[in-house]
């Protein structure tokens, strides 16, 4: 195949992927670069790839800010929650489901009313009406129980369940193993892949995730980091009339809020190299057949 | 002799037990607290619905307000914006879902040809990194690299273009919105065709290669069929997503200025069915698009049965 490849022809490849990989990093690199510079090269518009005028200051002003700190905790406080939550429930659920329904008679019962609340849901205004009748409103739960079950990761770990050999499951059940005890030490330990790809999903999902914080939020105090970060964005959509966008970059204040952006992002790069190696085994094991 | 078989009885006893009355209710046991948290937050919410035919008022709460029957839809079709958020919303989730599929198709076959494995690894490593980052900061980004002052026209002043203000402008919005979508997840889905390249049958290259097919007809009759099905089913399962065309992005770009080209469903029923306290409208409105949304995705799901032999649920 190769010695088919002309040079033009390989040439252009190199270029377009180049390109495009470029138009990925750039612009981050840039984010970056500006939370190092001072404030008035950035506001100038001067700032490329590399800083101008290097400094630390934004990020000595990040130390001294309680609130970006408390909305950062409450944002480690949520993921760990909610990953939590997400995995326990996730598991109990998968191993039933994986079951036919000659072993679990209920099973395709359930099933359904899984895929019916996956495909069909009340909307943001029931399901905000039904958090705020429950007192829910700002207390971290707001954050974590609405999407306790995330379907799709029960769906992904049940098709993984359902391809271990029967065999084991029969081979324990012959020693007198309970159900849990099937479950906890030979599922399980056998799942790893799938329960870390599950897991970083649902990490990565606590971690990004804005909108509840704005929703079910009415103290800005209790915002977790990726609201408190689109507050600082929000200037840009109150905007009402053209001459205050074009303003916009001297007056906000740019290296600050980059450097803000440039932190929440160093939980998820810490994270980074574990999902690059699974979330292939998630794309690939969530389309599988049933 | 005698020892070994009563212990093949016993064994029996056992599997039959592990498949009866104990275990059906061990399965339901498994399956309760998540059922309970679907109850409270995906089931209780759906009753909600019938906030869209009534004239909801949060004191009275459901019982108390007063039903209206279809005038909450009749509204909705009277209202002057109604068209224009529903041509907003199908124009740019068409094009997302169009070139979201032909861009990651392009690039997978393109990152095929590099063979240096270390820098295919790097190229890959870097084309992920947009996905896992939230819209709260890519708008971030995104808002620095078109402001008026910003790279982009900085850019384009070098070719003598006059500034623009991209962000501000309805003639240029919705190629942003669609744009930077892409940009983001170009890479990440990339990933599923690799794997359907790799899933090719090499014999087939050679063979094509013995009867003289060029590289381009190497593509154009082993490569691209081998792929279809995959590409099918990717396109079917986007397609569901035709009346959402990313609330999280247009929700933290958009601005009044360019309403008329980005405010789309999601974003209308979040600004006057939330925050206008106007409950009934928006949830009739989110009825309305529940309904469509889930209609796609059972014919989505019979397609991708059909067409490439998997099922999505």
């Amino acid at each position: 195949m190769k010695a088919h490849t002309s040079k033009t022809a390989n040439f252009f490849i190199w270029l377009v992927v180049l390109a495009l990989t470029a138009s990925c990093l750039l612009p981050l690199l840039n984010m970056v670069a500006i939370s190092f510079s001072d404030s008035a090269s950035a506001a100038a518009n001067e700032v490329g790839l590399i800083p101008i005028h290097f400094n630390l200051n934004s990020y000595k002003l990040i130390l001294e800010d309680s609130q970006f700190w408390r909305s950062f905790g409450i944002s480690v406080e949520r993921v760990i929650l909610g990953t939590a939550i997400n995995l326990i429930l996730i598991v109990l659920m998968a191993y039933p489901l994986s079951k036919n329904k000659r072993v679990f008679h209920a099973r395709n019962i359930y099933m359904n009313l899984l895929i019916f609340a996956m495909l069909f849901n009340g909307g943001m205004i029931p399901t905000f009406i039904v958090v705020k009748s429950l007192g829910l409103m700002d207390t971290i739960w707001a954050l974590v129980l609405p999407g306790a079950v995330p379907i799709f990761n029960v769906i992904l770990l049940m098709n993984f369940f359902k391809g271990l050999p029967d065999a084991l499951e029969e081979a324990a059940i012959m020693d007198g193993a309970s159900k849990m005890t099937i479950l906890f030490k030979i599922y399980l330990p056998l799942s790893l892949p799938a329960l870390a790809t599950v897991s970083l999903f649902a990490i990565v999902g606590h971690w990004n995730d804005y909108f509840s914080g704005l929703l079910y939020m009415n103290r800005a105090v209790n915002y977790p980091l990726q609201t408190y970060i689109q507050q600082l964005n929000i200037d840009i959509t109150k905007i009402t009339d053209v001459s205050q966008l074009s303003s916009l970059a001297s007056i906000s204040n740019k290296t600050l809020n980059s450097a803000k952006i440039v932190v929440s992002t160093v939980p998820l790069l810490l994270i980074y190299p574990l999902l690059q190696k699974y979330f292939v085994t998630g794309m690939t094991i969530g389309s599988v057949k049933e | 002799m005698q020892l070994t078989r009563k212990k093949g009885v016993d064994l029996q006893l056992t599997r039959k037990q592990g498949k009866g009355k104990n275990s059906q209710l061990m399965y339901h046991l498994m399956m309760l607290p998540g059922m309970l948290f679907l109850l409270v937050f995906s089931f209780v919410p759906m009753l909600g619905i019938v906030m869209a035919f009534q004239n909801y008022i949060p004191a009275k709460g459901i019982l108390g307000s007063t039903w209206v029957g279809l005038a909450n839809f009749k509204y909705m079709l009277e209202i002057p914006d109604s068209l224009q958020i529903l041509m907003n919303t199908v124009i740019i989730a068409s094009w997302k879902i169009v070139l979201g599929t032909i861009v990651p198709v392009v690039f997978a076959l393109l990152l095929n040809e590099i063979r240096i494995k270390w820098a295919k690894r790097t190229i890959q490593t870097i084309v992920y990194l947009p996905n896992f980052l939230s819209w709260v900061v890519l708008a971030a980004v995104v808002v620095n690299l078109f402001d008026y002052h910003g790279p982009v026209n900085t850019f384009l002043a070098t070719f003598g273009v006059k500034p623009i203000l991209f962000m501000g402008s309805n003639h240029w919005f919705r190629q942003i919105i669609i744009g930077s979508d892409v940009w983001k997840g170009f890479g990440y889905g990339s990933i599923i065709y690799l794997a359907a390249l790799t899933g090719i049958d090499p014999g087939l290259y050679e063979a094509a290669e013995i009867d003289g097919a060029s590289r381009w007809q190497q593509l154009l009759h082993v490569t691209l069929p081998g792929m279809l099905p995959i590409i099918m089913m990717m396109t079917a399962l986007n397609l569901t997503n035709i009346l959402n065309a990313g609330f999280d992005q247009i929700f933290n770009l958009y601005n009044p200025i360019v309403y008329e080209t980005g405010d789309i469903i999601d974003t209308y029923v979040y600004r006057v069915g939330l925050l206008g306290q106007q409950y009934s409208l928006g949830t009739a409105i989110g009825l309305l698009k529940s309904v469509v949304g889930a209609t796609l995705m059972i014919s989505a799901n019979q397609a991708s049965k059909k067409f490439a032999n998997m099922q999505i649920f």
